[in-house]
């Protein structure tokens, strides 16, 4: 349904005065979803989790310049019609009410979402009110306002925004940060039932260990590269395939807890080889000498020359 | 000894109380892990101890003596975003160098890299500024740290890198440790690091306002 291939986002940036310089934060991204599945996009801060999620909505700023395909149920995926689609066929469930208006009850909003899909008021809050009882939120929600809810009903109604409409496709953009683990599993376990419904989930988290109770496949991000995807199962199963994404399952308290040292390349700065040639063990004068493609190796895609079948 | 005791504290007569009747106590070099769900205190908890909130009832001491009211605070505080605990206007050198500039192995440890310091804090990302705001308690004059879901939203070979220099300054300078969390293995991880003889107890974190629609749960406080 959704086909990025070899997507590159830079930024042109004045320096000083009036000379310009390129920055590159997302070089050769990929990522597929298929109706009914849940990918999740892991990766460190600025590994570009959120540019990926900014260019399927079409609101990157006004200096970025987009590279490569998107594809979005087999047409390409352009600044006009990603206009089009974001909020109907394209659905975001933002991060936190934050995102929401503070100064028009949930019920209000909610509703909004399902007119500016060209249902009327009546029907539109019909839908709402079914869909609030979907979620098991107290009758007495629509009336709150965003700063009146807990935040496990947060992320029922922030759910419900993307619930309304008919979307293909649903952005998840770290839904799951500092909660009850009881919060975090409902939380998913929506996102699961909207994959249910033969909707492509993309579930950008930090947390591996939500990413993996949901996912059915893992997109590895970094400094703007995808490094891996992997089915959900290859991570408890050793079966991983680039040492980056290796380093991050050992980094998690339950393994190793032991942190790989050094940082990203920084965006104005990229090496001519590999991204994470500079922290890997396995690197070699070869990794130096060009970026290495993405290769199908054991059922998942990595992109390392040293991986192997 | 960082000691709370009877602690009791809500915003107005009018609200309801957000701790009640609370205890703790961290030993000098212990890590004490605090669990319960959302809306249960915890961060008000924290603040208090770290003398950002004066409890309605009930004392904090450290070593004996109440917290100083001026200077330097001995209980620092690390919370979740670092976006809204530094002054956006500060760049990255006056922010670290405001009360004690920590020590530049520390700095190299946390991975700081020397360009950040004339960057200003939305300048960097929220991994990148969490680091910066670690940095800045890690001194000598520090005893106590509470770190309030410090890592929560940073990816997991941060949180370990994070966790590695924050344990390794606790253990040079006997520095005690509260650290608020959701994350059950972290929390399993880090509190059986120290050296001191593993108990638990058990303690009730509950408000008002939970306890009219919410089972009380029990509310655990690891100590390793």
């Amino acid at each position: 349904m959704l086909n990025i291939s070899n997507l590159g986002i830079t930024f042109t940036q004045y320096d000083q005065g009036l000379h310009r310089k390129q920055l590159t934060v997302i070089t050769d991204l990929d990522l597929t979803v298929q109706a009914g599945e849940v990918v999740a996009v892991v990766g460190a801060s600025g590994s570009g989790k959120s540019l990926l999620a900014h260019a399927l909505l079409g609101i990157l700023p006004d200096n970025a310049q987009l590279s490569g395909m998107m594809v979005f149920q087999e047409k390409p995926l352009t600044q006009r019609r990603c206009e089009a689609l974001r909020g109907k066929a394209i659905s975001l469930i933002p991060q936190s009410v934050g995102y929401l208006d503070p100064l028009m009850t949930v019920g209000r909003q909610v509703q909004r979402v399902g007119q500016l899909n060209g249902l009327s008021s009546r029907t539109a809050k019909t839908l709402r009110n079914r869909t609030f009882v979907r979620y098991e939120l107290p009758s007495y929600t629509p009336k709150r306002y965003p700063f009146q809810l807990s935040g496990g009903m947060a992320r029922r109604v922030l759910v419900s925004t993307a619930a309304m409409t008919q979307a293909r496709l649903v952005i998840a953009d770290e839904p799951t940060p500092g909660l009850h683990p009881d919060v975090v599993t409902e939380t998913l376990s929506h996102l699961r039932e909207l994959a249910q419904e033969g909707r492509g989930v993309i579930l950008i988290t930090n947390d591996i260990e939500a990413a993996l109770q949901v996912a059915d496949r893992v997109a590895v991000f970094y400094a703007g590269t995808t490094v891996e995807i992997a089915d959900a199962q290859d991570f408890t199963t050793g079966n991983l395939r680039h040492p980056y994404t290796q380093a991050l399952w050992r980094s998690l308290p339950q393994n190793d807890f032991l942190p790989v040292p050094g940082n990203q390349p920084s965006s104005d700065n990229l090496p001519m080889g590999c991204l994470y040639g500079d922290r890997c063990s396995w690197g070699t004068a070869e990794c130096e000498k060009a970026r290495p493609e993405l290769r199908f190796v054991r059922q998942g895609w990595v992109r390392c020359i040293h991986a192997e079948g | 000894m960082l000691k709370g005791e009877g602690l009791w504290f809500r915003y107005s007569a009018k609200l309801p109380w957000v701790v009640r009747e609370q205890s703790i106590t961290v030993m000098p070099g212990e890590v004490v892990g605090l669990v319960a769900p959302s809306g249960y205190g915890k961060t008000t908890l924290g603040k208090l101890l770290a003398g950002y909130l004066t409890p309605s009832h009930g004392r904090i001491t450290l070593d004996e003596q109440p917290l100083p009211g001026r200077g330097y605070c001995p209980v620092q505080l690390v919370f979740q975003n670092p976006e809204l605990s530094v002054n956006p206007r500060w760049r990255v050198d006056r922010i670290l160098r405001e009360e004690h500039p920590p020590q530049i192995h520390y700095l190299d440890a946390l991975g700081i890299h020397p360009s950040w310091m004339t960057r200003y804090p939305h300048e960097l990302s929220g991994g990148e500024l969490q680091r910066v705001a670690i940095a800045r308690v890690l001194n000598r004059n520090t005893r106590y740290l509470i770190a309030d879901e410090m890592t929560a939203m940073l990816d997991a070979n941060t949180q370990a890198l994070i966790w590695q220099v924050v344990l390794s300054f606790a253990r040079q300078y006997h520095v005690g440790i509260i650290v608020i969390s959701h994350n059950q293995p972290l929390l399993q991880r880090i509190c059986q690091q120290g050296h001191l003889p593993t108990e638990r107890h058990i303690v009730n974190l509950v408000s008002d306002q939970q306890s009219s629609h919410r089972p009380a749960s029990d509310v655990s406080i690891t100590t390793s």
